[in-house]
């Protein structure tokens, strides 16, 4: 069943905005409400084009209001946040994420209207511990669950969404497990840290990294929207690199800090603003996570761009210290040296 | 197979001259090139430091594939199996019998015995289906927890194609078709003392069995020996043990009572015989894996092959050393 009347929460973040403005695209949509504590960008509002714009918080009543007047049919709850910084404090960021959750699963169990729910969640709720399998799929359970911070608050949700569904079987609920955004534009902590001229990492870890590009993430929201996908699904590239790997494809050096002093030296880089390390990121950076993206291409039909290529979208954009031609070139010229050095002690004539 | 293996040319002086040419200079092999023997020594050279040159520009740039579970072929064939080498052909002698049991292609669980204190079996049996397997396989092991969080350990442990001992990462390496090793005895086989060696503790609770009977992949019992004597477990220091929160801190002839020298395993002889397979792809699947009665009495069928066969290696050897 097509949508009528979409509602996106989060509307005035990048992956908010991209969304909200995909959806205006389609004819087929009635109307596209997006929903946020602040508004949109100046320059996000011409993407946004019939985008509806209300201002409200999740967090207070009037979101039953909205969804009940405007006789919403689809909401896209994007609203878990990642990190305390633009949140105003991880007391904040809690309060949006999980009394947010709360009150819009309210208002849409009230709300006759509602035929689908599609939740942006992460694949941290699987936690990254040294004891788990090497790929999560979407049923295993977390040996280790996060206790705290972003992936905390999305076990969180994810266990009200759970409960939803079981109060309104008759509504589509689309579960998606977003692993590490990365592409040409977005900001995220990781694109952040990679982007730091050294790039401090644990000493004695390689962790495998998974990643998603922004596009693709786009485009599996939209395919959520429009067509029926119930289920929880893992999203993400297929493939891994290592940090290590990732860190010298973006050409920047890694500085392997001992594990003792890594919080010490997240605590440096919080407090300048560079980059906010949180706990479970710490052991993200040890650990590493990747899922199981199997079942979204089975079921969509469409698989997302490799880790691999995600990645390279990210290194043509940010400029690189160390260049690939650079050190190309080098081997080049120290092979040819070498080679000329031999040819000439053996009185071989020079080749071309 | 990477492009750019690093084979090295071990040929005969004569050929050497011909390996040594450009593909233009097409002579026939009775008429002798120009060019004396010495001058046709660079193209060897040349091709190592251009092979070793490529390579370090691969690792600069991170432009090299790791698979899902961290597997880093490049690496593994280019900086760790090279010093395994020496240890493999002069150290330990191996000799490999029954490599025809092991298939060229599709999964395989391959089970052994386990022990020398340090896992030095795996990474020899790695290396015989690596290089002397005519497929050039690499065994990917399933490794003890405590491999995975340790500093250092970890990451290379990864990177040269080892995962978690849990059933899905089993699974899921057999259905990608690759080549699965396990040591059931874990730690209770590597750890042993010396007066129990070639007797095989307690297969683990059968999970090995399960994976293979849940992937219908033929199980491979293999049996090593030479391993036990390389570092003879004579005593266990249980409280430092404890303290540094491993199973077992080793106490060898030679270790700690020399340093590092004690580190040096003693040249024993080895022997890695790879048994006929036992098929589990007619026992019925998943359905089978529930039955533990079934995957009881199947663990004990290949832990009494592998034991059998350590007997009559045994009786084969002459000596430890030779």
């Amino acid at each position: 069943m097509k949508p009528r009347v979409v509602l996106v929460t989060g509307v005035s973040r990048y992956l908010g905005t991209r969304l909200a403005s995909t959806l205006a695209a389609d004819p087929s949509i009635e109307r596209v409400i997006g929903v946020d504590t602040v508004p949109p960008r100046p320059e996000a509002s011409h993407v946004l084009g019939r985008t509806e714009f209300v201002r409200a918080d999740i967090r207070n009543p009037l979101i039953a209001k909205v969804i009940a007047q405007a006789e919403v049919d689809t909401v896209v709850h994007m609203n878990v946040i990642a990190t305390p910084l633009g949140a105003g404090g991880r007391t904040a960021m809690k309060e949006i994420n999980v009394i947010g959750t709360m009150q819009l699963l309210a208002a849409c169990q009230k709300a006759p209207s509602m035929r689908k729910l599609v939740v942006k969640s992460t694949t941290a709720v699987y936690g990254s511990s040294p004891r788990d399998p090497a790929l999560f799929t979407e049923d295993s359970e977390p040996k280790s669950s996060p206790k705290s911070g972003y992936a905390k608050d999305a076990v969180e949700v994810e266990g009200y969404v759970r409960g939803f569904g079981r109060r309104r079987p008759d509504v589509t609920l689309t579960l998606l497990r977003f692993t590490n955004f990365i592409g040409p534009v977005i900001e995220t902590p990781l694109t952040r840290y990679l982007s730091l001229p050294v790039v401090p990492t644990v000493l004695g870890f390689d962790p495998r990294i998974q990643l998603c590009h922004e596009d693709d993430g786009i485009e599996v929201l939209r395919r959520c929207v429009l067509e029926d996908h119930p289920g929880i699904f893992n999203v993400g590239g297929s493939g891994v690199l290592l940090l290590s790997q990732a860190v010298r494809r973006v050409g920047r050096l890694a500085w392997p800090v001992p594990s003792p002093m890594v919080s010490l030296v997240g605590r440096a880089f919080r407090r300048a603003g560079l980059v906010d390390f949180s706990p479970e990121q710490m052991r993200y950076l040890e650990h590493g996570r990747v899922a199981d993206v199997s079942r979204l291409s089975a079921r969509l039909g469409w698989t997302p761009r490799s880790t691999a290529e995600a990645m390279q979208a990210f290194v043509e954009r940010s400029p690189r210290i160390l260049n690939p031609e650079t050190v190309a070139a080098a081997e080049e010229r120290l092979l040819s040296l070498l080679t000329r050095r031999r040819t000439i002690t053996t009185k071989e004539p020079v080749r071309a | 197979m990477p492009e750019a293996r690093v084979i090295p040319l071990r040929a005969v002086a004569g050929d050497d001259v011909r390996k040594g040419k450009r593909p233009e200079a097409d002579l026939p092999v009775s008429d002798p090139p120009p060019p004396s023997p010495p001058v046709a020594e660079p193209g060897e050279w040349e091709q190592k430091v251009a092979g070793g040159l490529a390579f370090l520009r691969r690792r600069i740039t991170g432009d090299y594939d790791v698979d899902d579970f961290g597997f880093d072929k490049d690496l593994t064939e280019h900086v760790f199996m090279p010093p395994l080498r020496p240890l493999y052909e002069k150290w330990f002698r191996v000799e490999t019998r029954g490599l025809d049991n092991v298939p060229d292609v599709g999964g395989a669980l391959i089970v052994g015995n386990h022990s020398g204190t340090i896992p030095v079996d795996a990474l020899m049996t790695t290396l015989a289906l690596h290089d002397h397997h005519p497929a050039h396989r690499c065994m990917r092991l399933l490794g003890a927890d405590l491999v995975f969080t340790v500093p250092g350990l970890a990451p290379i442990a990864r990177k040269t194609g080892n995962t978690l001992a849990c059933n899905a990462d089993a699974e899921r390496l057999l259905c990608g078709d690759e080549l699965v090793g396990v040591f059931p005895e874990g730690f209770k086989g590597i750890g042993k003392p010396f007066s129990e060696r070639y007797k095989l503790q307690r297969f683990g609770r059968g999970g090995f069995v399960s994976a293979a009977l849940r992937t219908g992949k033929p199980i491979i019992p293999v049996s090593i020996v030479g391993a036990e004597e390389i570092y003879p477990l004579i005593g266990n220091n249980k409280t430092l043990a404890r303290l540094l929160g491993l199973p077992y801190v080793p106490i060898t002839p030679l270790f700690p009572w020399l340093g590092l020298l004690g580190a040096i395993p003693l040249p024993s002889k080895w022997i890695i015989e790879f048994g006929e397979p036992i098929e589990t792809a007619h026992l019925g699947g998943a359905a089978a894996a529930e039955d533990p009665m079934l995957v009881f009495n199947l663990t004990d069928q290949v832990r009494e092959t592998i034991q059998s066969t350590l007997y009559t290696l045994l009786m084969q050897r002459r000596s430890v050393f030779f």
